[in-house]
């Protein structure tokens, strides 16, 4: 008998490289349950990493198209998919510090534009593929490797910002939230335009000895749930209740015009009529000449 | 590339859980997080000798499917 | 739109990059502002939406060239346009392109510099970058040095060719003089360009290996959505894909890998050595040029000829891979090479490297504007005094 989702994932590469109790399966976990439950054509899905504990996670191991490219640099990778191809549902795969810290001009950008793809963000409050380091994610205060006096440098709040640039749903659970967390992913495929979904998720090997001093994945899971605050309470709650919480539940979710569809409106009206734009723009199979 | 190995947790009847022992690291999260304590780790060790966990009392799961949804590396699902 | 007839227009050199770049087949261009390169983009702006592509400007270079990239495997051919400034901030993105062997055309408009230099004056300071511009040894690039708006045609169709054919990313080096100026440029019929494809795999996934490195043959490609469960990564892997390499075994795989990636442009017998060449047959001296200068060479050459100066000229339309069997075989009888270029010295040292101490190389650099026909006939007359 085999593991539900299994059919999605390579099994002969299993057991992965990540540390033991590492949260970032769990993400996974829930966006494949998703997939599952929406009934996706697997085949149809694209999914492109940057780099990061969640890029070595999300593309190998996922028997599916995957790209895993540059730091930061996923999502105008995808909005390039995206444009060519829109009838592929095309994900994000990225981090905190892969979309927040070198990637955030294509995050903003990306979420401004409304380009229809769905980003999975893997917060776990600090660089962990190279060791340790501070995170634009990583509270103030925090003793990292790179902040070994103390991290002086206030945090960003990556939901927040995909808000102000005009995302069309925004979402934050942590790993202890799994099932809300596959909900959320699951309409965030639904939507049309740019759907970010972060997953704040447990490092025991370093944010947990670092932040939190445990390197137990259980501690770190009770850790979030004692310190999650919904959205409807954290409307009623100071800025200074919040310090040190994670506020979790669905930020945003509204329609806009997305992008892809906008190119197909705008180019149709030049083009000939009766031309399918996606078809043009691809080179069919079996072409030994371009179409002209 | 060694077989994979299942691991039916209870004899005879079939089992509400069932644990891939070559695929669990040992974290130790579905035995902390079982609601009903039904899970707990058993002798049998990873390769880093964390142990590997078994639904010791079987009479206490309830499908909940806590186990499968937070375990990281899908060593443990209930069964449907 | 079918040009049923050659097409005889009066055309900026960027405009007609663009044209090529229609009629090659590009149906996706990303790009950013900048000077002296944003005609390209302007032109697609006008005329990718006529034939059914996409044009966008994205926010900055990075994100044109990693966005072409995404394009590339989604099955469309994907173009960017920029200068120096911009090419240089691209560079880790043609570094995945090469490593992921994604067809994929930059046209890099150069400009003065280092930096900001002096964005409406030209140079030809990029032309090493162009091939070792990324890090980590990725020397498979294809370089073509265009030198009137006509070749801004013409080597754009062929820059898409050649990153088709050897998926890898093919850079149109043209400078501020090609592709800022105005002259005729004869655009044929769309039935009498060669256009060509990259090699789709067999229509069944099944057997098909993306990653299996055979020597010589160049993989084919399926495009995103096919339901090939490709794995593409610029990371180093197995034949399988896999990446958790033993550490031992890591060198020899990577040479292998890197070896391959580099091999399959290697100029060998290969169409690519494209060099153009004038009086060679019996010059004493030969003027060595690329791109806009090679103007004033042909000028000076045919000057000096007048006067009786057994000179020639050789111009190189494939900077990478540099085609040294052409050119050591065009310089076989030479005793006196002069290179010509607009920048400190960057061909000049492949040259003085395929000659060796048989030949004199002298090296006229100048930077900031065409040299004269005075000053090159200086140099001849210096060379045969």
């Amino acid at each position: 008998m085999k593991h539900p989702l299994m059919k999605y994932l390579r099994e002969d590469w299993f057991p992965t490289v990540l540390c033991a109790g590492c949260g970032d399966g769990t993400v996974l976990q829930c966006m494949l349950r998703a997939i599952d439950e929406k009934n996706l054509d697997i085949s149809q899905v694209v999914f492109v990493a940057g780099i990061g504990c969640h890029a070595r996670l999300g593309t190998g191991y996922i028997a599916a198209d995957s790209m895993w490219t540059l730091h930061g640099r996923a999502m105008p990778i995808a909005t390039g998919i995206k444009l060519v191809n829109s009838n592929l549902h095309v994900v994000v795969l990225t981090g905190d510090g892969d979309c927040g810290a070198i990637g955030l001009s294509h995050f903003v950008h990306a979420a401004r534009r409304n380009i229809g793809i769905v980003t999975v963000c893997f917060n776990n409050g600090i660089y962990g593929m190279t060791g340790g380091q501070v995170a634009p994610t990583t509270p103030k205060g925090t003793y990292t490797k790179a902040t070994p006096y103390g991290n002086l440098e206030p945090t960003l709040d990556l939901c927040s910002l995909a808000q102000t640039a005009g995302a069309t749903y925004v979402a934050r659970w942590t790993t202890a939230h799994p099932r809300q967390l596959t909900k959320s992913i699951k309409r965030a495929f639904e939507k049309k335009g740019f759907s970010f979904v972060e997953a704040v998720t447990q490092c025991p090997t370093y944010y947990g000895r670092y932040a939190l001093g445990t390197t137990s994945p259980s501690e770190m899971l009770r850790w979030f749930l004692r310190n999650s605050v919904t959205v409807e309470r954290a409307k009623n709650l100071g800025q200074d209740d919040l310090i040190g919480k994670i506020t979790i539940g669905e930020f945003v979710d509204v329609e806009k015009p997305e992008l892809a569809n906008e190119y197909r409106l705008q180019t149709a009206a030049k083009t000939q009529p009766h031309k399918d734009v996606n078809e043009t723009i691809r080179q069919s199979p079996n072409d030994a000449t371009t179409p002209r | 590339m060694e077989p994979m190995t299942e691991t039916c947790e209870t004899i005879p009847v079939q089992s509400n859980v069932i644990v891939i022992d070559r695929l669990c690291k040992g974290c130790g999260i579905c035995v902390d997080f079982c609601p009903t304590k039904a899970l707990k780790g058993s002798n049998k060790l990873t390769p880093l000798g964390s142990p590997i966990p078994t639904l010791e009392r079987p009479e206490n799961c309830v499908k909940c499917e806590i186990c499968e949804m937070l375990c990281p590396d899908y060593a443990i699902f209930v069964v449907k | 739109m079918a040009d049923h007839h050659r097409r005889h227009s009066l055309m900026q050199g960027s405009e007609a990059c663009a044209e090529g770049a229609i009629l090659a087949g590009c149906r996706y261009f990303a790009g950013y502002p900048i000077t002296p390169a944003t005609e390209i983009a302007e032109a697609l702006a006008m005329k990718m939406p006529e034939v059914g592509g996409i044009f966008i400007q994205m926010e900055d270079e990075i994100a044109s060239i990693t966005s072409v990239i995404g394009a590339s495997w989604a099955g469309a051919k994907a173009m960017t346009a920029t200068s120096g400034p911009g090419f240089s901030l691209m560079q880790e993105g043609i570094g995945l392109a090469v490593m992921t062997e994604t067809p994929c055309v930059i046209v890099d408009v150069q400009r003065l510099g280092p930096c900001q230099g002096f964005a409406t004056v030209p140079m030809q300071g990029d032309v090493m970058q162009a091939r070792w511009g990324s890090h980590g040894d990725s020397r498979s690039t294809i370089c073509l040095a265009p030198a009137s708006p006509q070749e801004m045609f013409d080597l754009t169709v062929e820059a898409f060719n050649l990153s088709e054919h050897f998926r890898t990313p093919a850079i149109v080096l043209s400078d501020e003089i090609v592709a800022h100026m105005r002259e005729r440029v004869i655009i044929p019929p769309a039935e009498e360009l060669a256009i060509e494809n990259r090699k789709r795999p067999p229509p069944s996934a099944e057997g098909f290996n993306m990653h299996r490195l055979t020597p010589g043959v160049v993989t084919p490609m399926p495009a995103l959505g096919m339901g090939y469960k490709m794995n593409i990564m610029g990371h180093l892997r197995t034949d399988e894909g896999r990446v958790n390499i033993p550490p031992q075994e890591v060198p020899q795989l990577a040479f292998r890998l890197l070896s391959h990636l580099s091999k399959k442009v290697s100029p060998s017998g290969w169409k690519t050595q494209r060099v153009k060449t004038l009086f060679t047959e019996d010059s004493e001296i030969l003027f060595v040029s690329y791109g806009s200068p090679s103007r004033t060479v042909e000028s000076a050459v045919k000057q000096a000829r007048k006067a009786g100066i057994k000179v020639g000229c050789v111009r190189l339309v494939t900077l990478w891979p540099f085609p040294e069997d052409e050119l050591k075989k065009t310089l076989e009888d030479v005793e006196n090479v002069i290179v010509v270029e607009m920048n400190l010295g960057q061909i000049v040292e492949k040259v003085k490297e395929l000659v060796r101490d048989r030949v004199k190389v002298t090296h006229v650099p100048k930077v900031g504007d065409l040299h004269t026909t005075e000053e090159l006939l200086d140099y001849v007359k210096g060379t045969t005094r």
